[in-house]
């Protein structure tokens, strides 16, 4: 087990160095000078143009400013922001708790309603019940997700006026962010009814969010179920004459749920791409709108940071999956 | 009896393999519907100068936000309303069709070559040059596509034409994958090693005797590939990264169109509405296309 753990721990550093080199030569790529894009229209003196090349250590050689890229991003440091010249790491930081509230509460609902709906169709495969979940899951699969969430907001917003546009809790509360998750923080502050305000902002971006999950994973655990209900040990479970739902939620299930843990590890990556989208369209205060807005504002630290940052934990995240499913599926960890 | 009737069947000709294929593939009807569809899609767009009411650019001042014809205030002129500027809604979608599709073609086609050709030759050569291809090919994976697409759009600068590259190159190591194992499987098999007996070069093993044998999951990831580039495209034209306006494009059309949401649904409905069945259709006929191509299928 420990040695099929290093295995895996030691895939994940080609992974890792690509990702460095890729936002390392962001910087380089673009077209234009970095000092000049730095200096903005007003332009620079060449004497000044020299001195900050050398701050920024842009006349060493592309290995040595490569290496002391890496050495800093091993200390944490992730430069400075163009724009807000705070450092990069920091700002992250404070906006990462709300895209991981969002997208947590996006999983959970994708899961609670993805699961059961594809055990169910699974079970009863050919059924009306199986065609409509197959039906709609690959409408939601295919589903433009910020076009999805402006009908949300139509309808249960503008139309209903059931849910707050956007933000994550209402003005009218003013919430210590102890732990930066606006769900928590509401419930224990003192104030009445923010916990309510921050769940009623929370929920439509969440469902919004888990849609395209929600369809990956109701696919995935209805294929997943039919392939172990042909197994022999699930007759040879019926044929000792076991109740059915003892056959499908013991026997069935458990070895049904392997591939599909593994997908619901690989749909993080997909949940933060889509969380661009989704803080886009209702104005979430997380990583991804920020990265968008640093696209925009051409503010290439931040940029390089946010890409970095997200890259190495989804590499993680993979790896996280990768030695689950080496616990929970022992045939896995032998193999080379 | 029994014995004419399975003579009457050796004598009888095996279906054309088209017409085997038609056989499966219609037995989905999702993915019969779903290939109508794409050939209303297509036609749509061919014909789009000819079908559209209107120059998807024209701005009828007189007619700002106007609404579809079934609701009040609606007129024949603008059948599914105009936009804040007075556009035909209606034309701008028929010539999005044109530009959703031609993505879509360029996309597959870039990512198909290119996956086609690292995906051969990195599964018939190996080695080293494998391991840095398909290293390579897991860092692309690492990253979510859209964020890539989004960093590969900000070196470039937003364009269609940078989308278009962003997204080939996104979707580039599901082919590579693909082809990669789909060679190394074929790679023992028999027919490949009589082809080494006669002679053949490698550019002849690979391209003209490996690859026809690799083709059928690569047909249905290129059909589902076409519901991604649509897909991405959109979302890159709705956060302003991919086709820039007054570009007829689906998602750039949504991307203004959050300020009307209170008192102009349609600017903000059919945009998506055509989205969301173009990728639908894609994805219903590439499920088809697995069931029918999927030799665990056939019997």
């Amino acid at each position: 087990m420990i040695q099929f753990f290093f295995r895996r721990f030691f895939h994940i550093f080609p992974a890792f160095i690509g990702v460095t080199l890729l936002t390392f030569s962001l910087i380089h790529l673009i077209p234009g000078d970095p000092v000049e894009l730095r200096a903005g229209e007003r332009g620079i003196d060449p004497v000044r143009h020299a001195a900050m090349k050398a701050e920024m250590g842009l006349d060493k050689p592309l290995y040595v400013q490569y290496l002391r890229y890496i050495g800093n991003v091993f200390q944490g440091d992730l430069g400075k922001s163009f724009v807000t010249k705070k450092p990069v790491l920091e700002e992250f930081l404070t906006l990462f708790p709300a895209t991981l509230e969002l997208s947590f509460c996006a999983m959970i609902f994708a899961v609670i309603f993805g699961l059961p709906a594809g055990i169910i169709a699974g079970v009863k495969r050919g059924t009306v019940f199986d065609h409509t979940v197959m039906g709609v899951s690959l409408t939601g699969y295919s589903m433009p997700i910020f076009w999805w969430g402006l009908l949300m907001i139509l309808f249960f917003s503008v139309h209903l006026g059931w849910t707050p546009v956007s933000g994550r809790i209402s003005a009218l509360f003013w919430v210590d962010a102890d732990t930066g998750f606006m769900l928590i923080d509401a419930f224990y502050s003192d104030e009445p009814g923010a916990f309510k305000s921050a769940l009623s902002h929370l929920i439509l971006p969440a469902i919004v969010l888990g849609t395209i999950p929600l369809a990956v994973f109701a696919r995935m655990t209805r294929s997943s179920m039919l392939e172990v209900l042909k197994e022999d040990y699930v007759r040879t479970a019926k044929a000792k004459g076991l109740s059915p739902s003892r056959v499908i939620m013991v026997h069935a299930l458990r070895n049904a749920m392997i591939p599909v843990i593994t997908v619901i590890g690989l749909q993080t990556g997909v949940l933060l791409a889509g969380a661009i989208l989704t803080e886009t369209i209702f104005a979430w205060p997380g990583v991804g709108k920020w990265i968008l807005e640093s696209i925009r504002r051409r503010d290439y630290p931040s940029i390089q940071g946010g890409i970095l940052i997200i890259a190495t934990l989804i590499i993680f995240v993979n790896l996280g999956v990768d030695i689950l499913y080496g616990i929970i599926n022992p045939r896995i960890r032998h193999t080379r | 009896m029994n014995k004419t009737l399975i003579i009457t069947r050796d004598n009888e000709a095996p279906p054309h393999p088209l017409k085997e294929f038609w056989n499966y593939f219609s037995e989905n009807k999702g993915a019969v519907i779903g290939l109508f569809f794409i050939i209303f899609a297509i036609t749509v767009a061919v014909f789009a100068d000819v079908l559209a009411p209107h120059n998807p650019f024209d701005q009828y001042r007189d007619a700002l936000l106007q609404p579809p014809l079934w609701m009040h205030g609606g007129s024949t002129k603008f059948l599914l309303g105009t936009d804040d500027v007075g556009r035909d809604i209606m034309s701008r979608l028929i010539h999005g069709a044109r530009l959703s599709l031609f993505v879509g073609v360029i996309v597959v086609t870039l990512s198909l070559a290119a996956g086609i050709i690292l995906g051969v030759t990195s599964g018939y050569f190996g080695g080293y040059y494998e391991v840095f291809v398909m290293r390579l090919m897991d860092i692309i994976l690492a990253l979510p596509s859209l964020l890539l697409a989004l960093a590969i759009v900000a070196i470039l600068g937003p364009s269609l034409k940078n989308a278009i590259l962003a997204i080939a190159i996104v979707v580039l190591p599901h082919y590579v994958r693909l082809t990669r194992a789909s060679v190394i499987a074929e790679k023992s098999k028999d027919y490949v090693t009589a082809s080494r007996v006669c002679g053949s070069g490698p550019f002849r093993m690979m391209f003209a005797v490996l690859l026809p044998n690799c083709m059928a999951p690569l047909i249905v990831q290129a059909t589902l590939g076409f519901s991604t580039a649509i897909l991405d495209a959109a979302a890159l034209g709705f956060l302003g990264m991919g086709a820039q306006p007054p570009t007829p494009e689906w998602g750039a059309m949504l991307a203004s169109s959050l300020q009307f949401i209170q008192r102009a649904w349609w600017v903000v409905t059919f945009p998506g509405l055509a989205i969301l069945l173009t990728v639908l259709a894609f994805n219903l006929a590439g499920d088809g296309l697995r069931d029918a191509l999927d030799p665990k299928m056939k019997r």
